[in-house]
């Protein structure tokens, strides 16, 4: 039987979407049972190692996949139009899980809407989550609930920004002339 | 015996530690690492590490560049063996592509990423021993360092930052007298292993400073993400060329050493044994290599304009600090949409405050030297 069918019948309905890249296996939970489908998935399926946690920034991907997808409507005009739903969620935010017995990997992913950033920290879990979780919020803004140290990792406190966000400028917005410094 | 070390609550009144900050800027601190130690006389109560110092934003950077510009941004990632890091990149972006590589090149890979790793142990024990104080060592490793980087220089022409390879394989064949060279260096490389190890291994004023200095568990050292010599040093046997084969690792014959405390002294012996292996790996490779005729391809059929299809993939090799992954998805255009790095010591790093707690300030120097903490993977 292969991972995804192991995911399916231990995550049930909490599976909302698997998504295979090159033999890569992702699947997307709700974002306020992340840490029952983490535990779930350390306890039956042996994932027991965590990787890595970072956010994504989708809005540019879905400005580009609409804009793909207007252009194939162009061609084909007769077709009526599609119903336009809610906007999907700007962020995703990624855990990375490795299965040390069987070497297997597999990545977590929750969807995080701009208005409500908040997400439950997985530092229960894994202590190695504690930096990534920071970092995911010095880089986009992320909040992550139950967190015990939950500050700014690489930019300084008083940074106004978050970089990693795609409407963030590459060559920054000239925070480093306004930095005051305290004494 | 559980020790029990003393944490903050233990004070009535916290204002009686002394806050000692050590670094950025400290010679000791490997440049740019900054710790803020709340001290009782010379034992940490507690460690708070700040990092960020050498951030130049590369994930950014990365989304601003295409496929093969990145290349030369992850040369200044782990600076120390550069070559691993590229290697890792080019291997994610194949295998987001589905591009197999030629087998001539993955044999060249793993010859030099195999000496990348060489000289990143040695670059670690080396200044171990210059922050316990043993500075001879140094130098007899260093001349070997030297050694591999003239190999390194002589095939592409850069020592540090070495940018190799492309993605789909590698740009230019070994050097012909690459064999001569690696047997005139081999001799000496062993010896200086061997006399470092004379120097320092039963050592008395070495053990003293190493044997059970910020002893980890191999449940905690999981728990924190550990990986690569500082996770093996805790009796954990892991190593991805071993559990996820790349290259031709799966056909070379070679020893993961493991230690059993997670000290000081266990990561130094887990990172000596390992050059050992490292140069039986090689030996081994070379004669994989010597199998291939000369015109072998090199490069596997890559488009000129790197597009991979939508879509986002995970792909990590053992770097010689331990797991180096590249996570990256496409949006099908010649950029990355994004780029993710896991370096190994930004993990190990975490657990610094851990490590640290309830020692003496001389062995925080010890165990920040023996995690090999590189500030340019840490940041970014």
């Amino acid at each position: 039987m292969g991972l995804k069918e192991d995911v399916q019948n231990t995550l049930g309905e909490l599976a909302l979407d698997f998504l295979e890249c090159q033999g890569d296996l992702s699947v997307t939970v709700p974002k306020d049972k992340i840490v029952e489908v983490l535990t779930k998935l350390r306890d039956n399926l042996g994932f027991n190692f965590l990787s890595d946690v970072f956010g994504v920034d989708n809005s540019v991907f879905y400005e580009k996949l609409a804009k793909a997808k207007a252009k194939k409507k162009k061609g084909e005009e007769d077709k009526e139009e599609e119903p336009q739903g809610p906007p999907p969620p700007r962020f995703e935010v990624v855990y990375l899980l490795l299965s040390l017995e069987t070497n297997k990997r597999l990545a977590v992913k929750i969807q995080v809407p701009e208005d409500d950033l908040v997400v439950d920290s997985v530092t229960c879990l894994w202590k190695a989550a504690d930096w990534p979780e920071r970092e995911t919020f010095d880089m986009f803004g992320i909040r992550f609930k139950g967190h015990h140290n939950l500050k700014r990792l690489l930019m300084w406190d008083e940074f106004p920004a978050h970089p990693l966000r795609k409407d963030y400028p590459l060559e920054g917005q000239g925070e480093e002339r306004i930095l005051e410094y305290n004494d | 015996m559980e020790v029990r070390r003393p944490t903050i609550e233990d004070w009535d009144n916290p204002g009686d530690l002394v806050t000692i900050n050590i670094g950025p800027s400290h010679p000791a601190m490997h440049g740019t690492l900054r710790v803020i130690a709340q001290t009782d006389g010379e034992t940490i109560v507690s460690a708070e590490p700040e990092i960020g110092y050498l951030h130049r934003g590369v994930e950014k950077l990365g989304e601003h560049l295409t496929y093969h510009q990145f290349i030369p941004i992850t040369d200044r990632l782990n600076y120390c063996s550069a070559i691993a890091n590229n290697v890792s990149y080019e291997m994610a972006v194949e295998k987001l592509m589905g591009i197999k590589v030629p087998e001539k090149a993955q044999v060249i890979r793993m010859i030099m990423m195999e000496l990348a790793r060489i000289a990143d142990h040695i670059v670690c024990i080396g200044i171990l021993g210059v922050d316990l104080g043993a500075f001879t060592p140094f130098f007899y490793l260093f001349i070997q360092r030297e050694e591999i980087y003239e190999i390194f220089e002589w095939y592409n022409g850069a020592r540090l930052t070495n940018t190799f390879g492309r993605i789909g394989g590698v740009e230019a064949d070994l050097p012909e007298d690459f064999e001569e060279r690696w047997r005139k260096l081999l001799p000496n490389l062993k010896k200086a292993i061997d006399e470092t190890d004379k120097l320092l291994t039963h050592n008395r004023i070495w053990m003293d400073r190493t044997i059970g200095v910020t002893a980890f568990s191999p449940e905690d050292a999981l728990s924190w993400g550990f990986t690569g010599p500082c996770l093996r040093a805790c009796g954990v046997k892991r190593d991805l060329r071993k559990d996820e084969p790349y290259c031709f690792y799966d056909q070379v014959d070679f020893e993961i050493p493991v230690g059993k405390h997670g000290d000081v002294f266990d990561r130094y012996i887990v990172r000596m044994i390992e050059m050992e292996e490292s140069i039986k790996i090689i030996d081994q490779a070379i004669k994989i290599y010597k199998e291939f005729p000369p015109d072998a391809p090199l490069m596997a059929k890559v488009p000129k304009i790197i597009k991979p299809p939508v879509g986002e993939v995970y792909s990590a090799i053992e770097a010689p600090n331990g797991e180096l992954g590249f996570w990256i998805k496409s949006d099908g255009s010649d950029k990355p949409y994004r780029i993710k790095i896991r370096p190994p010591c930004y993990m190990v790093y975490q657990a610094f405050p851990e490590l640290v707690q309830g020692e003496m300030i001389a062995d925080l120097i010890a165990c920040l030297s023996s995690l090999n903490i590189i500030a340019g993977e840490l940041d970014r």
